[in-house]
């Protein structure tokens, strides 16, 4: 289906911000897939960072050929797409909720605290250097920063900022790059508490007929692959192999 | 209009497949488009036991192409008869089942296991580069076709369709083996060997450091085989590699082709095989043909 952009500006350096028009319903940790254009071929998939009334918004990292076409984008230009895709996070009530994000694993988070509704959500998240979205996430719940370079506040990784408070929560939610996910979900495992985590992989299609976002899930003492698309992106952080 | 053809046998209702290993099983496209309105569905390659397939990464996206290292991920025949055939069996399409054997036995074996209802025809994949035993290694290798395809032949009542590699240096005497060998039909092209390689680690980025090309950038590649194909066997071609629209369709008929199939595609658009169907009616309207059989190897090589 075609979309029109309403805004798209960067936020931060190399972090962009679109805005689009938008009727479907969608659960927080879902994404779409966008045409992003140019000498691409397969749609991109982006996390969805929030849904208001009729307007979607995702926030990503110029990475490649596909984000660099994508951040060119005016608003009025119309945007091919599929979605929403993928079994998003569990939503759990009445619960003290820990929040975990790092780099561009920050926004599809955003989604989920605002939908979450709990009276105590902690929020921790990470970034290299430039921090964004912040006051975004100060709507819903109590944040804590770490930069990589100490430019704002805590200096170190985002999972310094948990081990306090990691004992008085009842449930994680993680989304960011694999070795901070491997961190969270040793850190929640010895705490015994319950912990999601959306994962990413390379995608093809994006609806779960291609097989190459293959993830590895326990089995006993063996293993098997499910699919980052459509049995994921979100998976127990206990069932995943990081 | 009739846009019905036939393939050694098995009658489909237009020309237009989708290729194994790009379409799952159908449901996924089942929530995008009617699977009965397709010409046939040629399901992901079947092996005797499933396989969990290769470690990630398994793409890798180039201009206009993609390569894949997925390594036949599939549940095997019995987990396909039980858990995947009830729901296509649900639906008015032709289903061609693509079996990847280790060895001629076991190629013999799945033919047998799926000479049954709900399977309307076997595909014989000897050219899958993504695996270590069986795969391309006895595609490369015309008295292997041979072998394999008498084999299937013997152990089915189904049309058998033998699924040739690019990887060769003489498509012809590769068609030829497997008409030779009994085979109903063939299909070509599966995906061209290539490689990647992260300029930053110096590493390639598939472990199997080769991958399957495919896509958009693979077209002119597979019609000059489907053509020399066409050429050198009397068995019906069903063309394959990059079709992205119906030019590209009609392209491959032109060149011979009984039908074709769109593969990588379907991951970039999920409608674009009803788009192709469409799009071969009106060719069909602008052009006055009011048989799709008279499109079929209309080339003229006279410039």
């Amino acid at each position: 289906m075609l979309k029109k952009i309403i805004s798209n500006i960067e936020i931060s350096s190399g972090i962009y911000k679109m805005v689009l028009e938008w009727e479907e319903k969608a659960f927080p940790g879902q994404f779409i897939m966008l045409n992003c254009g140019g000498r691409t071929l397969l749609k991109r998939p982006m996390s969805i960072c929030d849904i208001d009334k009729k307007i979607l918004t995702i926030v990503y990292q110029l990475k490649g050929e596909g984000t660099k076409n994508l951040s060119k984008m005016k608003p009025g230009d119309s945007i091919e797409i599929t979605g929403p895709h993928g079994h998003g996070f569990d939503i759990f009530k009445n619960k003290k909720i820990l929040i975990v994000g790092g780099g561009v694993g920050i926004p599809p988070l955003l989604y989920l605290t605002k939908e979450l509704k709990s009276e105590k959500i902690y929020i921790a998240l990470g970034f290299r250097s430039e921090i964004y979205l912040i006051d975004e996430f100060k709507k819903y719940g109590e944040v804590f920063i770490a930069t990589e370079d100490g430019s704002h506040g805590k200096c170190g990784y985002v999972t310094d900022l948990i081990k306090d408070i990691i004992d008085d929560i009842d449930i994680i939610y993680g989304c960011g790059p694999k070795p901070m996910l491997k961190a969270l979900k040793e850190m929640a495992i010895k705490a015994k508490k319950p912990c999601q985590i959306s994962v990413e992989e390379r995608m093809g299609c994006g609806i779960g007929a291609c097989m190459v976002c293959a993830c590895k899930i326990k089995d006993k003492d063996n293993f098997h692959y499910k699919k980052v698309c459509k049995d994921g992106p979100v998976f127990w952080a206990e069932e995943v192999e990081i | 209009m009739k846009l019905d053809v036939e393939i050694g046998g098995l009658r489909l209702k237009n020309p237009v497949m989708v290729a194994s290993g790009t379409f799952g099983f159908g449901k996924e496209y089942s929530e995008y488009i009617d699977l009965s309105k397709l010409g046939a569905i040629m399901v992901k390659g079947l092996t005797v036991k499933p396989r969990e397939g290769n470690p990630p990464p398994r793409i890798y996206e180039t201009p206009s192409g993609i390569l894949n290292s997925v390594g036949l991920q599939n549940p095997g025949i019995d987990g396909f008869i039980k858990g995947e055939l009830p729901f296509l069996k649900k639906y008015d399409v032709a289903v061609i089942a693509n079996i990847a054997g280790e060895s001629v036995d076991e190629f013999a074996y799945m033919a047998k296991k799926l000479d049954i209802d709900g399977v309307h025809a076997i595909e014989v994949n000897v050219s899958c580069p993504n695996v270590k035993e069986g795969g391309m290694a006895f595609g490369v290798k015309t008295e292997c076709i041979n072998d394999i395809t008498k084999a299937v032949k013997k152990s089915t009542n189904k049309p058998v369709i033998v699924k040739l590699t690019p990887n060769v240096g003489d498509i012809a005497i590769c068609a030829k083996a497997a008409e030779d060998g009994g085979a109903d039909a063939i299909s070509l092209i599966n995906t061209i060997t290539g490689m990647v390689i992260d300029i930053n680690t110096r590493k390639p980025v598939f472990k199997n450091i080769y991958a399957g090309l495919s896509g958009p950038a693979v077209k002119p590649i597979a019609l000059k085989l489907v053509y020399e194909a066409v050429k050198s066997v009397t068995i019906p071609v069903i063309g394959m590699g990059g079709i992205s629209s119906a030019s590209d369709a009609i392209e491959f008929m032109i060149a011979g082709a009984k039908a074709i199939a769109v593969g990588t595609y379907n991951f970039v658009d999920p409608y674009c095989t009803m788009k192709i169907i469409e799009g071969i009616k009106e060719y069909m309207k602008l052009n006055n043909i009011d048989n799709i059989n008279d499109l079929i190897g209309s080339l003229s090589t006279e410039i």
